[in-house]
């Protein structure tokens, strides 16, 4: 036997023998298992924070993913100004806090039985489940876009990976004077303001590598959703002439054999066609039943995170119905995810859980250096039951800066090893 | 002896004060790091800092005495009640 072929077939036993290892109850030395779904910013901040405040509860992590991709700050991998191994991460951190992270992918969940279906490893068990899907496409919704996004010919790059690298290519080849032509779908979607900071640092690298070329943004809402101010003063001061933007635009359709996005009022021609979804939570809600509202999204109880659906789920991130002016940001997620935890520890305990006040920031880059931001703080409403902006907090940034967009890295180091190291 | 031993193997749970700290916190380590330890050298790390000094920043954030890029923002989302709590738990971490 080649040395390579007994590597590969030690990892596959490994790989078993600590899967056989899962199946069943929780082991003799923990006092109860926590299933994690997802190791997005929200099931990995779950997975740590967890072990973080009960070392006593088995957390296993179900990710389909060897590797972390961060969407934020991937729109500057698309521009160029950092590249795909910058934005990626491992997930031995969250091992060395003793989580066991399964790189599977769930297929179903049986809620009554409090069970997790394994692609390949079976049936895990749980005492309580964290499902943190993040989003997926309604790729139905506009005509004909499977069949073109599989040739290559439009492509979302909403979920950070293989797509982000694939329009990093196709943005380098187009032709000096192309239309790079985006279109936004109706909010809510997630991250609101990534759209409109994806046009801007396209145009910054156009406006150095191909100065004749456009950033052409068609969007289903009537306006900017997110910092629109700060956004449409960046536009006007770097980017004259190389964005053009217009409300009201909704694509209901792809033409690949004329690059045409077909809206609801107009068909417009691109040299790259970047057109972003319809969005709801992931597939793997769908299946458990979490979804609750508008057949898309999974409303939660805010004290705990536990799906208003399925007792004993608790629901994180994107994939859930947003409070009152929460975003479907990486922020949320990760703070969704310790209220989350802080409840399952109490109720693993015996104990009520109190409800967490939590906060969001967001940094959007502008150009290649220069970011803005919002902030919001979310206290629980006893009357309204839910989380609600407090009043008098938050807001956005006085205006672009250097200082902001070093905040920003800063920010996404912070957030990443907070979920991940 | 023995009676103490045994106490001390038995998790008890944490004060609610320390309870409340801690979750409040939490939310922090999306830019300060996790327990306020900050992965960088732009971002002030928490952890360990004086209770005090940390109520006196929040309060002057709050009331624009410190200028600021952001936390003028964050501060006013809290009551002082729930800025001593926070203050107290980072002042107790590991630097």
């Amino acid at each position: 036997m080649k040395r390579r072929d007994f590597l590969k077939l030690a990892g596959a036993a490994a790989g078993a023998s600590s899967l056989a290892e899962l199946a069943g109850c929780a082991g003799a030395s923990y006092k109860a298992r926590v299933v994690v779904v997802g190791g997005g910013f929200g099931g990995a901040t779950a997975a740590k924070y967890l072990r973080l405040w009960d070392s006593a509860i088995e957390v296993v992590l179900v990710e389909r993913a060897s590797l972390f991709t961060s969407c934020p700050l991937s729109n500057l991998v698309l521009a160029g100004f950092t590249a795909m191994d910058k934005i990626r991460q491992s997930y031995d951190g969250l091992r060395r806090h003793g989580v066991k992270v399964a790189n599977d992918e769930a297929t179903a969940i049986d809620a009554a039985k409090k069970i997790v279906r394994l692609e390949r490893g079976g049936d895990l068990s749980y005492d309580r489940l964290v499902v943190s899907p993040g989003v997926d496409f309604s790729f139905d919704e506009i005509q004909d876009y499977e069949p073109a996004m599989k040739a290559g010919k439009v492509l979302h790059a909403w979920k950070a990976g293989p797509q982000t690298v694939d329009l990093r290519r196709q943005l380098e080849q187009m032709r000096d004077g192309g239309v790079f032509l985006m279109s936004i779908p109706p909010a809510p979607y997630r991250c609101p303001p990534g759209p409109y900071e994806r046009a801007s640092v396209v145009a910054d690298y156009f406006k150095r590598a191909k100065p004749r070329a456009k950033v052409l943004v068609l969007d289903a809402n009537p306006d900017i959703t997110s910092k629109a101010g700060l956004f449409k003063t960046a536009w006007k001061d770097l980017y004259g002439g190389i964005i053009e933007y217009r409300g009201n635009c909704k694509a209901v359709g792809i033409d690949a054999a004329t690059m045409t996005v077909k809206c609801e009022v107009e068909d417009v021609r691109g040299d790259v066609l970047n057109v972003i979804p319809p969005q709801g939570a992931g597939d793997i809600a769908r299946q458990a039943g979490l979804i609750t509202t508008n057949n898309r999204w999974c409303d939660v109880d805010w004290r705990t995170m536990e799906s208003k659906a399925v007792p004993g789920v608790h629901v994180l991130g994107d994939a859930t119905l947003s409070g009152p002016a929460m975003p479907k940001s990486a922020s949320m997620a990760s703070n969704h995810a310790k209220i989350a935890a802080a409840a399952i520890v109490e109720i693993l305990a015996g104990r009520t859980p109190a409800p967490v006040q939590i906060l969001n920031t967001c940094y959007s880059f502008v150009s290649e250096k220069e970011a803005i931001r919002v902030s919001s703080v979310h206290a629980w409403d006893d009357k309204d039951r839910t989380l609600k902006a407090v009043p008098g907090s938050g807001g956005v940034s006085a205006a672009r800066s250097e200082a902001e967009g070093g905040y920003a890295w800063s920010w996404a180091r912070n957030i990443w090893a907070d979920s991940l190291a | 002896m023995l009676v103490l031993a045994a106490a001390a193997l038995v998790a008890t749970p944490i004060a609610a004060q320390d309870l409340q700290g801690r979750n409040l916190a939490a939310s922090c380590a999306i830019c300060h790091g996790t327990e306020g330890r900050s992965v960088t050298k732009d971002m002030v790390p928490l952890a360990g800092l004086p209770r005090e000094h940390i109520v006196r920043q929040m309060q002057d954030f709050k009331s624009g005495k410190r200028p600021a890029t952001v936390m003028h923002q964050i501060a006013k989302g809290y009551t002082e009640a729930q800025i001593e709590a926070m203050a107290g738990w980072f002042a107790a971490q590991k630097r």
